[in-house]
């Protein structure tokens, strides 16, 4: 086993299995971000957010996600440095004609940063105020949680004021296309990476990989536009 | 259609694998669209010793698209403007009169430059040498029909048995990788019985020797797909993947 994860192929494994984990967790979150859409001054998306934040799976889980995008990220940066190596610095001067080569998966690693410019700004905005520094608007407020009234954070509120900026509802539009267009290409690349593809599943992948990408991708963007439209009081 | 063709073609001229390349011009008139691309080559080069100058040098063999020798990078596309054929295969029709024509060594720095248009490919050569065979022993010749195998097997196996190792899919990939070659070559051997046999030391080496000498990470572009002139489906790298890998977790 000893040099699986140095060898090109095992490098790749490296990149789909964080890939695909990383899909897993898109679907999570887009699922408790559509509660933002329920229209009942934030009350559901309260109680789900508070479930997230005191359930201790989800408490374990935040860590290995963090993992996750950093072998994500620095297996990328090593597999496009050695692949700009492998490839010369001499260009061919009548360019590339090539027909029928994805833009997205010539460009994963651009797509990949405008990804992370993002994340770092999504951080600063939510997880930095929820878990560190706090904010007023997170003032605690009651909801019934089945049965039960509980004192919770008033997450709602602050993403809701965040949502109210147009700028950040811009950054947030981009962000999701370009991870739907990191995915088009990404969903079925992984299956690929991993050696679970073959002729007829690796177009059952890509047909599947691109409604995913842009569900998840355009939904995250949907969310964030919806709130700023429809949901300012 | 034009029965000739008057050219410009933008050579590329490198005298050895450390000097400073460039490219030439040349005017080459009356070529027929019914010739092959290499036999415009040879009117070139006949053109050039009679006027005393130095040939250009390129790589050739069959000239019949089954050697894998012939190269060149034409017009942005290894093999030329045409699909599934090798340079060899190429002919001039698929040319305009008073087109200029860029024609390129295979770049990438797993394949140097020796001369001119001329590349080393000698790595392929010793990616094979690495595990690319069946080691047999010598006897009576086995009956053929004692081993059955499965026809899609079998299909399959002679699909990747197609390439010719021409290096065409390294040239066109934006990462060097190698990995188009490299599948092939292992899946019609793991595809057989009599190839099973070595099947995960066979990966392994092949594998290891092609990371040894520089060829990139595969990110599934898939252009090595599009350019090769045999037609070998990426599909094999996903096989190549999922042998190495089993092979590496049985370790
Ligand atoms: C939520 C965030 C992300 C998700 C869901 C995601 C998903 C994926 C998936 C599924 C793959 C395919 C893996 C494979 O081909 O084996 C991939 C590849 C890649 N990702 Fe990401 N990624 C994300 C963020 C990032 C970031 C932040 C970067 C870099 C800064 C990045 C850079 C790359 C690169 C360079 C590849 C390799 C291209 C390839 O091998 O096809 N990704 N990503
Ligand atoms: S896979 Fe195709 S392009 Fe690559 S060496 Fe073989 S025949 Fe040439
Ligand atoms: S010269 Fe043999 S394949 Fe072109």
């Amino acid at each position: 086993m000893s040099s699986v994860f140095t060898s090109s192929i095992g490098k790749k494994l490296v990149m789909g299995i964080s890939g695909l984990f990383l899909m897993m967790f898109m679907v999570v979150h887009l699922t408790v971000n559509s509660l933002l859409l329920v229209p009942d001054g934030g009350d559901t998306f309260n109680a789900a957010a508070h479930f997230m934040a005191t359930n201790p799976i989800i408490r374990i889980i935040e860590p290995i996600l963090a993992i996750g995008f950093v072998i994500h990220i620095i297996w990328a940066l090593v597999l496009t440095l050695e692949n700009r190596k492998a490839r010369g610095s001499d260009r061919y001067a009548s360019g590339n004609k090539s027909t029928g080569v994805s833009w997205a998966s010539k460009n994963m690693f651009v797509l990949g940063l405008t990804i992370l410019a993002f994340l770092v700004l999504h951080l600063a905005h939510f997880w930095v105020k929820m878990r560190l520094t706090g904010d007023d608007l997170l003032e605690h407020v009651t909801v019934n949680i089945a049965g039960v009234d509980t004192l919770v954070e008033n997450s709602y509120a602050l993403v809701n004021a965040t949502f109210g900026y147009l700028w950040i509802v811009i950054v947030y539009i981009v962000a999701g296309v370009g991870l739907a267009i990191h995915l088009t290409h990404g969903f079925w690349s992984a299956f690929q990476s991993v050696g679970l593809s073959n002729n007829i599943w690796r177009k059952r992948f890509t047909v599947i990989g691109n409604i995913f990408a842009w569900l998840v991708g355009l939904g995250f963007s949907a969310i964030a536009l919806l709130q700023y439209l429809f949901y300012q009081i | 259609m034009e029965k000739f063709l008057n050219i410009t073609l933008k050579v590329w001229k490198q005298n050895g694998p450390r000097e400073k390349g460039r490219f030439e011009t040349y005017k080459l008139s009356n070529i027929s669209v019914d010739s092959s691309f290499l036999e415009m080559m040879d009117i070139l080069n006949e053109q050039l010793i009679n006027e005393g100058k130095e040939p250009v040098a390129f790589d050739h063999d069959c000239r019949e698209g089954i050697c894998g020798m012939c190269s060149l990078y034409i017009n942005g596309r290894p093999h030329g403007p045409d699909d599934d054929i090798t340079t060899c295969q190429l002919h001039m029709r698929k040319f305009k009169d008073g087109e200029t024509i860029t024609i390129e060594p295979w770049r990438s720095a797993g394949f140097p430059v020796i001369k001119d248009l001329i590349v080393d490919r000698s790595s392929f050569d010793k990616i094979i040498m690495a595990g690319g065979y069946v080691s047999v022993n010598t006897g009576g010749v086995p009956d053929a029909n004692a081993i059955p195998i499965p026809k899609d097997h079998a299909d399959e196996s002679m699909d990747a048995a197609s390439c010719i190792g021409c290096g065409a899919c390294v040239a066109a990939c934006k990462n060097g990788s190698a990995m188009l070659f490299v599948s092939a070559k292992v899946s019609q051997l793991a595809l057989l019985p009599q190839g099973k046999v070595e099947a995960a030391r066979r990966a392994k080496a092949m594998v290891a020797r092609m990371d040894e000498l520089g060829f990139g990470n595969c990110t599934n572009t898939g252009a090595c797909e599009v350019e090769c002139p045999k037609g070998i489906s990426i599909s094999n790298i996903a096989r190549l993947n999922r042998e190495y890998l089993k092979a590496k977790i049985k370790d």
